[in-house]
């Protein structure tokens, strides 16, 4: 017989699912879910009223360990997938786990046109710079002069700025929070689960394995205290002249507006649609029934 | 033979038992009687981060790398450790107030 403690994580684990988890030592998925978990308690969400949708990839097993409907999806699509819950069931909370590969690559037009339409999903998308799962590939988040094993010369790319790729795309909740910031993190996604509309939050994470072995950072707890010395909070940013804050990560809340959703104007144009059509049933029924007359 | 409360057949395996954490209790010179901090072994990945990010230090690595409670009396509950870790493996004690009263 295993003991386990009880605390709030505990009570959203599958726990017939095999723990401890397959991730490495020191990653941070676990820490992110961890925050999410801890999100979902505070709002006080009812686990059957969520849908967490992964693709592939290191980040993409988290709906496997949590109690909600879950849904496993091809590589690079489960913003694809989850448009499809939520359009269907527009009352859940559907919540798109991603990582960068996955959601930046693969399925970057996904993540475009979710944002374009302005879909009330929360899209979380887990940035450790890398390929983790296939053996630490160069992504379209790879610094530029990184390391990685396709790029093993420094990378020659510059990395997408997810954050300002969403903004420009029309997402109506964009923030940026890290792994070693746990409680921003978790208020972050406290308020992104709250937004009506796209929220997307790009969670730099850190991959110990096959990113930091092949860029010098030592071990898992350098990793975060480098998460730590470089970043600096948009509020403080903005206070700060553009020399001292360069070379620095912006984190949180990166920008907030109200638009309309796709869901509601759905659900508008239906209802506008089958009133006309009633309307328009009476008036060929009254056509129908004064032809008859006539 | 076990069995569940809908009545399937269960593995000993399977079997997980929830149990609460111990409280912590502290007497009135402010010492810790039981352990501010479970630790759960079988879960423990050995990354080191609770013990690195510990503001008091409390929790010092054992000779395999796994964290243990070496100063009990110093834990003041911030729950970082908790936090932090990505396995699950450490839960600050159930529900304490964080204490100001920490001896150096």
């Amino acid at each position: 017989m295993k003991n386990i403690p009880q605390k709030v994580i505990h009570q959203y684990l599958r726990h017939r699912k095999k723990f401890p988890h397959v991730w490495c030592p020191g990653c941070g998925n676990g820490i992110i879910l961890g925050d999410l978990l801890r999100a979902i308690y505070n709002l006080g969400i009812e686990k059957d009223s969520i849908a967490m949708v992964s693709g592939i990839g290191c980040s993409s097993r988290m709906p496997v360990y949590v109690d909600f409907n879950t849904l496993h999806t091809t590589h690079g699509r489960a913003i694809a997938f989850a448009t499809g819950i939520k359009l269907s069931k527009p009352e859940m909370n559907v919540i798109v786990i991603t990582g960068d590969g996955d959601a930046a690559a693969i399925g970057g037009n996904h993540l475009i046109h979710a944002a374009r339409r302005n879909i009330d999903l929360t899209i979380i998308i887990i940035n450790n710079n890398i390929y983790g799962m296939t053996g630490g590939q160069c992504s379209p988040t790879t610094p530029l002069g990184r390391y990685a094993s396709t790029a093993p010369y420094g990378s020659l790319e510059p990395n997408f700025d997810l954050c300002e790729l969403a903004r420009s795309a029309g997402a109506s909740f964009v923030a940026r929070t890290t792994a070693y910031h746990t409680t921003e993190a978790r208020e972050i996604f406290e308020k992104a689960i709250l937004k009506k509309g796209c929220s997307i939050v790009d969670v730099i994470s850190q991959c110990p394995i096959s990113y930091g072995k092949l860029n010098n950072f030592g071990s898992a707890v350098e990793m975060l205290k480098w998460q730590r010395d470089n970043t600096i909070p948009v509020e403080a940013a903005s206070k700060l002249p553009p020399e001292k804050i360069k070379g620095k990560i912006i984190r949180g809340i990166i920008y907030d507006t109200d638009k309309p959703e796709f869901t509601e104007e759905y659900d508008k144009l239906i209802t506008h649609l089958t009133g006309e059509l009633s309307i328009s049933k009476n008036k060929s029924v009254n056509k129908k029934v004064t032809g008859k007359a006539n | 033979m076990k069995k569940n409360s809908q009545g399937k057949i269960i593995k000993e395996s399977d079997s997980l038992e929830i149990v609460k954490v111990k409280e912590s209790k502290v007497d009135d010179a402010g010492d810790y009687q039981e352990s501010p901090i479970y630790i759960y072994y079988e879960w423990c990945k050995k990354c080191g981060i609770c013990v690195a990010f510990c503001p008091t230090g409390t929790l010092a690595s054992r000779e395999d790398g796994a964290p243990y409670v070496k100063y009990p009396e110093k834990c003041i509950h911030c729950e970082r450790c908790d936090m932090l870790c990505p396995d699950y493996a450490i839960t600050g004690a159930a529900p304490g107030e964080r204490r100001t009263n920490v001896k150096k």
